[in-house]
């Protein structure tokens, strides 16, 4: 489902005296549907980058990156978008919506966009913010006013909202309690079962064993200083 | 799926001075494009181009009309071009005053461009009127309302339902959310996103404001000194701009 083939980026920084900063060389990853695979390393050694890539956050300078039938090295932005909203999620970190929008909504906004009935949309999104144990008296108002563990649950209702074939996840199971991990790690192996390829970053060691299949170190694909 | 507008090649002087230089895109349907760049680098001029308000001194402005599939709307009669404007186009002004009748009720400025496409019962058109104001959060009791006496934000909110009674494809928007308070910007900016997913529209918005183009646009370019120097996906273009210019200015927003 995704597949990385001899993958390298590099960072120029124009205003800094034009510093090109390589930051990976030559990566290589296959991912097949119903698979989760967990990227490890330092703190600095790519791990993001790598998935930013993916999602066609980051540009890639050489190598290619297949999504299902797309690469998205070469692909149009308008195939990376229609890409995005069918076929690959993505759960960062930090929740980014239209401030006042109620959550709700926030959460039932990517099955809308591939043609989802709001009724079904809402009903949907009501489950998954119940599994996740956001109370119902918040799903009126805007997430942005929620703490950061909450934010991070509505974050991730919003990213299984829709059935997505392929997955990033970063970090989805940091700063939760024990009920919502598991929650989360159950989410992650519902959406293998349905066979999705899953790509994720987790810090908490346990959690990566519970929820990946294997593991790749992509310090090895991180530039040596010389 | 062919693209609704093609832009090839715009360039526009004043006099010896740059407006625009050579300028290529296409626009596809539903898709909202950006056009970013600091006062002066040619993206009002651009949008004018694009609009029919300034005719541009070379290149072609491709719109797929309904009736005669692409044409040129650069070398099309003046006619058939309001005609456009009035039906599958539409622009949202910065200061709503230059797209409002100021001294005509609210219902009145949305009746007005249902009128110039020949619609001519009143009970209708009243009832459409409404009907808009009511998508564009205009209490129905304001109907009868001038826009003199509405907030800058129900002003500009106005000026959308106008612009949209009509149903067209292709909207041109200068600075929308300009001069508005960020509360209400916020909220124009939800029912702006909401109307381009639910009735497929498409869209220009020029714009300074990085934050609103994120939230709003799916592709983006950046301009300086009249050209197009950088042109991606809204969020590669902010997260990992290729470009020395387009790189200062994203790392010159201020963080709150």
């Amino acid at each position: 489902m995704i597949s990385i083939e001899n993958v390298s980026k590099t960072f120029t920084l124009h205003n800094q005296n034009s510093a090109v900063i390589p930051v990976m060389v030559n990566a290589n990853l296959r991912v097949a549907a119903g698979e989760c695979v967990a990227l490890t390393g330092a703190s600095g050694a790519g791990k993001s980058t790598l998935m930013r890539m993916i999602y066609g956050n980051y540009l890639t300078q050489a190598g290619r990156i297949i999504v299902g039938e797309l690469d998205i090295v070469t692909a149009l932005p308008r195939e990376i978008l229609q890409l995005r909203r069918e076929t690959l999620g993505y759960v960062s970190q930090f929740l980014r919506v239209v401030p006042r929008v109620a959550t709700l909504d926030v959460v039932s906004e990517p099955m809308l966009a591939v043609g989802v009935a709001r009724d079904t949309a809402h009903e949907r999104a009501r489950e998954l913010l119940t599994r996740l144990r956001i109370p119902e008296r918040l799903w009126l108002l805007s997430p942005l006013t929620f703490s950061g563990g909450e934010q991070q649950r509505v974050n991730i209702a919003r990213g299984f909202a829709h059935e997505y074939p392929a997955m990033l996840l970063d970090e989805p199971t940091a700063s939760l309690d024990v009920a919502n991990r598991e929650t989360v790690l159950s989410l992650i192996e519902e959406a293998k079962q349905r066979g999705a390829a899953i790509i994720g970053i987790f810090h908490d060691e346990a959690a990566r064993k519970r929820a990946c299949d294997r593991q790749i170190d992509v310090s090895v694909y991180t530039p040596r200083a010389s | 799926m062919n693209p609704l507008l093609k832009v090839e090649n715009i360039s526009k002087y004043y006099g010896s001075r740059l407006g625009c230089k050579d300028v290529n895109f296409d626009l596809y349907p539903g898709e909202v494009l950006g056009i970013v760049g600091e006062s002066g680098s040619g993206k009002s001029t651009l949008l004018n181009c694009l609009a029919g308000h300034q005719e541009p001194d070379t290149g072609k402005v491709v719109f797929d009309t309904r009736a005669d599939g692409p044409k040129d709307t650069v070398t099309m009669s003046e006619p058939e071009r309001r005609m456009l404007s009035r039906t599958d186009w539409a622009f949202v002004h910065q200061n709503p005053r230059d797209g409002l009748r100021m001294g005509v009720s609210a219902g009145g400025n949305v009746g007005e461009r249902l009128m110039a496409v020949g619609a001519r019962h009143y009970g209708d058109i009243r009832g459409t009127a409404v009907d808009w104001l009511d998508k564009v959060e205009i209490a129905e009791d304001r109907t009868d309302d001038r826009p003199s006496e509405f907030s800058g934000g129900m002003q500009q909110r106005l000026q959308i339902a106008r612009n949209l009674v009509t149903g067209p494809r292709l909207i041109f928007m200068d600075e929308p959310t300009g001069g508005l308070d960020v509360s209400v910007q916020a909220r124009l900016l939800d029912l702006l996103r909401g109307l381009v997913r639910e009735l497929g529209l498409s869209a220009i918005v020029v714009t300074h404001d990085l934050a609103v183009v994120r939230l709003l646009a799916d592709r983006l370019m950046v301009m300086k000194d009249g050209r197009v120097i950088e042109t991606g996906l809204t969020d590669q273009v902010l997260d990992d701009p290729q470009h020395g210019y387009t790189q200062l200015l994203v790392s010159s927003v201020l963080q709150v």
